[in-house]
């Protein structure tokens, strides 16, 4: 096989420029939704269009859509690189991108329809249940298949973590999605009442332990060090964040059901085990942010290097709001509140946003064959717009969240309550429009993104990078 | 022993390796391999462009 000596940017090229594409599609859906709280009348009476229905749009798009394909993109890079071989399988990488955005296509079709499970982040029925099985085992198989042919001795810290969201994401979708069929179209989970949410929640935090956090964390530890040009602070510490962090989020998920249902104790435990995160996660930060030590300057210069480290420091907040929030007495007072969107925002934009913005804008020159990005300006432009959007929106969040939570507990000498449900809807509606205002700043930024893309890979002959012979 | 004696040991076990994670990450030994893997994104040649490519084709 003569293209045994070059590394398969193909699958590459298509993940990071629908990484892009994806972004744009889910956060103007999440436009969309943020400016219906604002004017409710923008569903127009269509039911496609209603909140309930375009709201899990919007995170399945945003999440598994851009989220996803950005962990292809970079996962199938940095394996190559740091394995010096070729992906194990190109028919199988390629029957990942096209699956997954079947997957995608028949997300973006059957959400507006209704067709829903009802789990959070887990909606789509069963029969594409299956294909994402079918998509990610193939994806586990391309990734460690091609671990298990590398040339060189060791596996570098970024495969670590981006082979436990693999294999730990194959568990929690086949776990969670086990369902009854009753038609094509609607089917039952496996689980009974209680028993139910909690390996909801299960998945559901272990998907932002593992898809939005581990998976990150492998493009952190590759892109960082590229990008600084000098090696991860402390590889010792990695090693062991790596296996604190993913042994200590997989209890973390009933802090999502806080004074529910659930036996008390395992509440408590889902409290601790998110109080003890607060280290493995602060370990990855320091350990990312320390890279810089010595090279700080090179932050003031480089576009791509702010948006890598500022998404850190995003990552650090929410690790640390995360736990905060999880304590109970905390919680009795944010929960079912905006401080909750605000917190998953301040993740999901600064965090998961920035650092694949970033991946993204370091991989596309290299897999276009482009000595850099056309414009460095735009990039900086970017940043400044994505980032202001990020403080207006989290900020008016949590003005919003703790406002709530103080208004619905409030109550008259008398034992009444003190104020209506409806008035602090109306009390909110301000940080609403300020919210609308921080993802539109968002949204430009990604257009921004996608024409300084488009300029870059406009006439480029893309070619796949040589494997350095003497491994 | 009842489900109780399990679970504490299970807590023991894990704490226990914990701690053996950590001696074995700043063990001495481990030096030279993590400074080698540490390297690994860094010791790449950087991207041939095609033109250059081309040259070092036989």
């Amino acid at each position: 096989m003569e293209n045994q000596n070059t590394y398969n940017y193909k699958v590459v090229r298509q993940f990071a420029v629908m990484t892009v594409v994806w972004g744009i599609v889910g956060m103007l859906v999440g436009v969309i939704i943020a400016a219906q709280l604002v004017w409710p009348a923008l569903n127009f009476d269509v039911p496609w269009l209603t909140y309930s229905r375009l709201r899990p749009l919007h995170t399945n798009a945003v999440i598994f859509a851009f989220g996803g394909s950005a962990l292809f993109a970079t996962s199938y890079y940095a394996v190559q690189r740091t394995c010096q071989v070729r992906l194990f399988s190109d028919k199988l990488a390629a029957f990942t991108f096209w699956g997954w955005t079947v997957v995608i296509l028949l997300a973006a079709i059957t959400l507006p329809l209704g067709l829903t499970s009802g789990k959070e982040y887990a909606e789509l029925e069963w029969p594409i249940d299956l294909l994402i099985a079918v998509v990610w085992v193939s994806y586990a198989v391309v990734f460690f298949g091609t671990i298990l042919k590398r040339k060189v001795k060791h596996i570098y810290v970024a495969n670590w973590f981006f082979g436990a969201f693999i294999l730990t994401v194959a568990v929690l979708h086949i776990v969670n999605s086990a369902a009854l069929p009753v038609s094509l179209f609607k089917s039952y989970s496996v689980y009974p009442g209680t028993i139910d949410a909690m390996v909801q929640w299960w998945y559901g935090h272990n998907a932002v332990g593992f898809f939005l956090t581990a998976g990150f964390l492998g493009i952190m530890y590759y892109f960082i060090p590229k990008q600084v040009g000098r090696p991860i602070y402390s590889y010792r510490l990695s090693v062991v964040h790596f296996w604190a962090l993913i042994s200590t989020y997989m209890w973390a998920g009933p802090h999502h059901l806080q004074f529910t249902a659930l036996p008390d104790w395992t509440q408590s435990l889902g409290m601790v085990f998110s109080l003890v995160l607060l280290a493995p996660s602060w370990g990855g930060m320091i350990n990312g942010i320390m890279t810089l030590s010595g090279a700080w300057h090179k932050l003031r210069s480089d576009p791509i290097l702010k948006f890598l480290i500022v998404s850190l420091s995003f990552y650090g907040m929410s690790t640390f709001e995360g736990p905060m929030m999880s304590i109970k007495t905390v919680n009795a007072l944010s929960h079912y509140t905006d401080w909750t969107i605000g917190h998953v925002h301040s993740g999901a934009l600064g965090w998961v946003g920035l650092v694949s913005i970033g991946a993204i804008y370091f991989l596309i020159p290299k897999v276009f064959n482009r000595e850099a990005m056309y414009s460095t300006k735009l990039i900086e432009t970017h940043f400044w717009v994505a980032t202001i959007g990020i403080v207006l929106y989290i900020v008016a969040m949590w003005i919003a969240g703790v406002m709530q939570g103080l208004m619905w507990r409030a109550v008259n000498d008398d034992g009444t309550l003190t104020y209506s449900f409806v008035e602090s809807l109306q009390a909110t509606y301000p940080y609403y429009v300020v919210r609308l205002l921080g993802g539109l700043l968002y949204l430009s930024g990604m257009f921004i993104m996608a024409y300084n893309v488009w300029k870059t890979i406009a006439g480029s002959k893309p070619a796949d990078a040589r494997i350095p012979q003497t491994a | 022993m009842d489900i109780h004696d399990i679970r504490a040991m299970f807590s023991v076990i894990m704490f226990a390796m914990f701690i053996g994670i950590v001696a074995w990450a700043w063990s001495n030994k481990r030096r030279g391999a993590f400074s080698e893997a540490a390297n690994l994104p860094l010791n790449e040649p950087e991207h041939p462009r095609v033109d250059t490519y081309k040259e070092t084709q036989p």
